[in-house]
């Protein structure tokens, strides 16, 4: 220890510039560091969207070969099944660690105090919420670059017919999804709780995005209610934007009002304690 | 005296219609160990959390070093370490790992290794939060409300759930934190660790102070005298129960006799400073032969019955660590 007590100090100020966010990028290398411990969030996050894609192209017979049932008008003439499943496993990829992880890792910090201690110390209880939002959105990104590179290794993906519409979907996809997860946060205040309501809302998105029954072979019914969805929106917008030459308007609108509501609630009701 | 380091004034806080604090007022100065004592639910931590700036008070004023943490609460965490009475770290983050992160938010902080040698954590640097024994964990959440260099270190309830012999381990080491310049407030629900560690405190009950200075003074300003404990063979009791209670209305030494809460065997004599001259005549002339005879040292649970009425009892929840008696104001 070197601390050296003043024992008359006149009243001071002594907050100095930077505090607040000091030692952000520490914390940032440290909530990475012992996220990476935990195996199943980094197994969801990283490695399921391709473990799916090649269980399904593989396992599944027929799943490699083109198309020729559907109608010659259909986006889907003469494309793979498993290429029609890539935007469903996409828009899957985007909001695993959005809707399982995030509720419960905060609910956790809440439950732990961790936000509570951090609120002691000069460093902003929000820095730990911003770090793990860049986490799960970077280890995002690597599951879904993953799953692309094996998919066009073992499967050889088609080229979206229109890119530009494809991440445009996918950003947006995102922000809604990790707005959902960020509201769902901040209503759940225990883990237990968290990992119920993460679940129910979790595989009835997944559903409604098409994961059992992709593209080509989804009922309509679902089509109808999963483009209300953020994830089915975001599947079905990528999809078009792979396979087709419209621009998915409808999917756009769903998942931008998404975001705009839930984002700015889930900032308004989160609890710290 | 120089200027107190810590001023808490008319401190109010109420959740809804329950009062958490009434009315709390005290004033720490530099360098000393300042103790909050009560019973669990008396206010204590409320009181300390509104200091630290984590609850907005009713009324009154909070300040610290002079800053009114009420009205600029970060103003102060750099020169203010807290430990808080729950774990708050992630069950897989290293000792090394958490003391280097929160070394990381400070201006000036301390260097993790050192404190890591002084609370004997350097063995276990590598070691995850969950696998740390309790005492670890304490020692480790000491740590970090260290690690900032603080001037002011509020440590909340830190040896609950600890054995005895961590707890000593911990009482010293709090020793240690101040000799090197650390004032600390301590908030804590057992008697004994106020009497040994604090150099002044406050006894709060139902949100209030009900008394204030240090702890041989609390106990040397309590009325009356001495208590002497009686302890017969089980055949004896009854009779020698009778007999002495005789004392109390022949004997001007002698005010009061009644069985010891909890025992069958004792008995506990209570009167002036010469008590036992009264008693032990009494006992050769009815030839009891007594298994035991002991004075009862008065502690700062008599100063909370003197200044409550109330025997002094800490709840249930850490019953197996803590074996605070609630005897009628009788300690065996």
């Amino acid at each position: 220890m070197t601390t050296t007590t003043a024992t008359t100090t006149a009243p001071a100020r002594v907050r100095s510039s930077g505090a607040g966010w000091r030692g952000f990028g520490r914390l940032l290398r440290t909530e990475t560091a012992v996220w990476l411990r935990d195996s199943t969030s980094v197994f969801f996050g990283i490695l399921f969207p391709t473990v799916l894609l090649v269980g399904v192209g593989f396992g599944i017979p027929g799943m490699r070969e083109p198309m020729t049932d559907v109608p010659p008008d259909s986006i889907w003439y003469g494309v793979t099944p498993i290429a029609t499943y890539l935007p469903t496993v996409l828009a899957m990829a985007i909001g695993t660690l959005a809707i399982l992880s995030l509720p419960v890792t905060f609910s956790t910090f809440r439950d732990k105090g961790v936000l509570r201690r951090l609120s002691t110390t000069p460093m902003r209880p929000q820095a730990i919420i911003v770090a793990h939002l860049v986490i799960s959105i970077v280890t995002t990104f690597v599951g879904v670059a993953l799953a692309l590179v094996v998919a066009q290794v073992a499967f050889g993906i088609v080229r979206p017919e229109q890119l530009a519409v494809v991440l445009g979907a996918f950003v947006l996809g995102l922000l809604s999804l990790f707005s959902l997860g960020m509201f769902l946060s901040a209503l759940v205040n225990k883990p237990s709780t968290a990992n119920a309501v993460a679940s129910l809302v979790y595989f009835p998105l997944l559903f409604l995005a098409g994961l059992w029954t992709p593209g080509p072979i989804m009922p309509d019914i679902v089509r109808q209610i999963g483009q209300f969805t953020p994830m089915g929106a975001a599947a079905q917008a990528m999809d078009e934007g792979w396979f087709g030459t419209e621009f998915p308007m409808l999917q756009y609108v769903v998942m931008a009002a998404w975001t705009v509501v839930l984002m700015p609630l889930a900032v308004r009701l989160f609890r710290w304690t | 005296m120089a200027d107190p380091i810590v001023e808490v004034r008319n401190l109010r806080k109420t959740y809804g219609s329950k009062v958490a604090v009434d009315d709390v007022s005290f004033a720490v100065q530099p360098g000393e160990i300042f103790g909050i004592l009560g019973p669990n639910g008396a206010g204590k931590t409320t009181t300390v959390e509104t200091l630290a700036g984590l609850r907005t008070a009713d009324g009154g004023t909070v300040r610290v070093r002079g800053i009114d943490t009420q009205r600029d609460p970060v103003a102060v965490r750099d020169i203010l370490g807290v430990q808080l009475q729950e774990a708050a770290l992630h069950d897989k983050i290293t000792v090394g790992e958490a003391l280097n992160l929160f070394a990381g938010f400070y201006a000036d902080p301390a260097d993790p290794a050192e404190l890591m040698a002084m609370l004997d954590l350097t063995a276990h640097a590598d070691r995850r939060f969950a696998k740390l024994s309790g005492g670890q964990k304490q020692r480790l959440s000491i740590a970090l409300s260290l690690i900032g260099n603080p001037e002011i270190a509020v440590l909340d309830e830190l040896t609950t759930g600890l054995d005895p012999q961590a707890r000593r381990n911990t009482w010293e080491l709090v020793e240690r934190v101040r000799d090197t310049g650390v004032t600390i407030l301590l908030v804590t629900h057992f008697m004994e660790e106020a009497e040994r560690l604090c150099d002044r405190l406050v006894i709060i009950d139902a949100g209030n102070v009900v008394a204030e200075g240090t702890p041989q003074g609390l106990i040397d300003a309590l009325e009356g005298g001495r208590t002497v404990v009686v302890r017969f063979a089980p055949q004896d009791v009854e009779r020698g129960r009778r007999e002495l209670a005789v004392l109390v209305d022949r004997d001007a030494e002698v005010e009061g006799v009644a069985p010891v809460d909890g025992s069958d065997t004792e008995i506990a004599v209570t009167g002036t400073r010469r008590v036992l001259f009264s008693l032990v005549p009494a006992l050769a002339t009815a030839d009891l032969v007594p298994d035991d005879v002991r004075t009862v040292t008065k502690s700062l649970e008599d100063v909370f019955l003197a200044h409550t009425g109330r025997a002094y009892a800490t709840g249930a929840d850490d019953a197996t660590t803590d074996t605070v008696l609630a005897t009628e104001g009788v300690r065996p």
